[in-house]
């Protein structure tokens, strides 16, 4: 039976699937890579499998600084940044990526809420962060714009 | 897996920088045959500062190729501060920097 | 006696004094050439005060690009393959030498001396052919030109020349004439598309070009080996060119062919007292 592999990662998020992915994961004290989260299609499912049913609100004290155009989809400089306390995790998603979970970030209470990285995006798409602190989720979004039909070789 | 980190101290701040030699498959590109290249991606990256675990990522595939991490944390020059690196086939990689 | 040694001496003075004004006189032809090429590009960017700022390509006349490649260049992924140059470059051949015995001050901090133009075989050396050549003649197989383990070894080789400018000169008449074959090359159209690599790094640079704006052709040569984001890894400058050849829909020349040799050498000509800044990361 032929099957697509949008209907492939459709099963997955579904949650089935991901169950073998969680147990072929090496077994090191410190692993704990969300694969339901990761392996989500959509965003609002990737934010619910990260996050569970935390409160939304978008925030100013949250940052989120990438370019308006994208000079290369596969290498996206991003930095995010938030100046409020207490903040446990940040995670960036990219509305339109086939798993729109890119990446997470756990804060410790040494740590200075800041964090640049290079990410790939598939498509002109929003790319929301979203900062969890005592119990909630601020968050800030951004479209990237990202052009296709350069000059290649 | 290779991994290079940088690290500099300013008033207090340090700015780590790490780079992972990784080709991030996504498990969606095709080879020349049509067959689909399953997914190698790096999943996690931790930072061990005097013993304690001082920031933590998690990586999915829409990370760029080699990738590539900035994070900053209250600490001082001359200390040492490591990171190590783990993938979805259980491939890791650890380095180590002195902070400048 | 002393009467022919000094005939001898102002004889010898003499032939010298012609000798270099002919060696000269190459030189003088093409820098003739160069200085029209900067004063096209002066007149196009009127903003980029110096030719010198060219070295950064695209990103000296694209200020939202150069934010992005600035971020990217903190700390960019060639430096990977630097590290993997460097081990490359060090480790013997099975017959006991290493690459440094191969090219003057042990192969460190002479890249900026190629291309240049080799009198005694009367043809274009390019560090990645003289890479090879350093293979073959300590019987070791020739690697590929375009990626892999060629790029790693010349993006080392460039990284400890960083800063230094490219000198090139033209020696001879065969020098000459390899450069005018570089230069006839780079103004014919060719291809479906029927474009010539002056009409998008001349004409069109600064506009775009479908999504990209193509970068000034001046200081093209500096940057290689580049990590192109497109390909998520080096490649070396022949890389590129049967890339952008395609591109035109015109079938490639062979990486290091004499044809991309003396390009290379009309190129990095028209980049004369440029820094190198290779290997650097482009889109």
């Amino acid at each position: 039976m032929k099957i697509s592999r949008r209907d492939l990662f459709v099963k997955l998020g579904k949650g089935a699937a991901y169950v073998a992915v969680l147990a072929s994961l090496p077994k090191i004290a410190w692993a704990k890579w969300n694969a339901k989260a990761f392996a989500s299609t959509d965003l609002k499912a990737a934010i619910e499998a990260k996050y569970g049913n935390m409160s939304i609100s978008d925030s100013d004290k949250v940052i989120l600084d990438a370019p308006e155009i994208a000079e290369n989809g596969s290498v996206v400089p991003i930095t995010v940044s938030s100046s409020l306390p207490n903040v446990s995790s940040m995670s960036i998603f990219v509305e339109k990526n086939p798993t729109p979970l890119v990446t997470s970030f756990a804060m410790g209470k040494n740590s200075i809420n800041e964090v640049s990285i290079r990410i790939r995006m598939g498509t002109t798409s929003n790319v929301v962060l979203l900062v969890e602190a005592d119990g909630k989720l601020h968050r800030a979004q951004q479209e990237v714009k990202v052009t296709i039909g350069g000059c290649g070789g | 897996m290779k991994v290079k980190v940088k690290a500099k101290e300013k008033d207090g701040v340090v700015k780590a920088k790490v780079l992972i030699k990784h080709a991030m498959e996504t498990g969606r590109r095709k080879d020349k045959k049509g067959v689909i290249i399953p997914a190698h991606h790096v999943t996690e990256v931790k930072a061990e500062y005097k013993g304690a675990t001082i920031f933590s990522a998690e990586f999915g595939a829409g990370v760029s190729k080699d990738p590539f991490v900035k994070f900053q944390f209250k600490g001082k020059a001359g200390d040492q501060v490591s990171v190590s690196a783990t993938d979805n086939k259980g491939q890791t990689g650890k380095s180590e920097a002195t902070i400048k | 006696m002393k009467r022919l040694t000094i005939l001898c001496a102002a004889l010898t003075t003499v032939f010298t004094a012609v000798a270099n004004a002919s060696s000269d006189k190459y030189d003088k032809k093409v820098a003739q050439d160069i200085a029209k090429y900067r004063t096209f590009f002066a007149n196009k960017f009127p903003n980029v005060k110096n030719f010198g700022e060219y070295k950064d390509g695209v990103y000296a006349i694209d200020a939202k690009a150069r934010e992005q490649w600035i971020e990217i260049e903190d700390f960019p992924p060639y430096e990977l393959s630097i590290d993997e140059g460097k081990e490359l470059f060090e480790k013997p051949f099975a017959n006991g030498k290493t690459y440094a015995s191969c090219f003057k001050n042990g192969g460190i901090n002479i890249r900026h001396n190629y291309p240049h133009f080799d009198t005694k075989t009367n043809q274009v050396m390019t560090l990645e052919l003289a890479i090879n050549n350093c293979r073959t003649s300590n019987g070791e197989k020739p690697l590929g030109y375009k990626k892999g383990k060629i790029a790693a070894l010349s993006a080392y080789m460039a990284s400890t020349s960083r800063e230094q400018k490219f000198n090139v000169k033209v020696p001879n008449e065969a020098a000459y004439k390899a450069y005018l074959d570089g230069k006839k090359f780079f103004y014919s159209k060719r291809g479906q598309l029927n474009l010539a690599c002056s009409d998008c790094h001349m004409a069109i640079t600064g506009s775009k070009l479908r999504a990209d704006i193509p970068g000034p052709a001046i200081g093209h040569a500096t940057g290689f080996p580049v990590y192109r984001s497109k390909w998520g890894e080096l490649g070396t400058l022949h890389r590129r060119y049967g890339g952008c050849n395609k591109n035109v829909r015109a079938k490639p020349f062979k990486a290091q062919s004499a044809e991309y040799r003396n390009l290379e050498y009309f190129q990095t000509l028209m980049s004369q007292d440029m820094d190198i800044n290779g290997p650097s990361v482009r889109k």
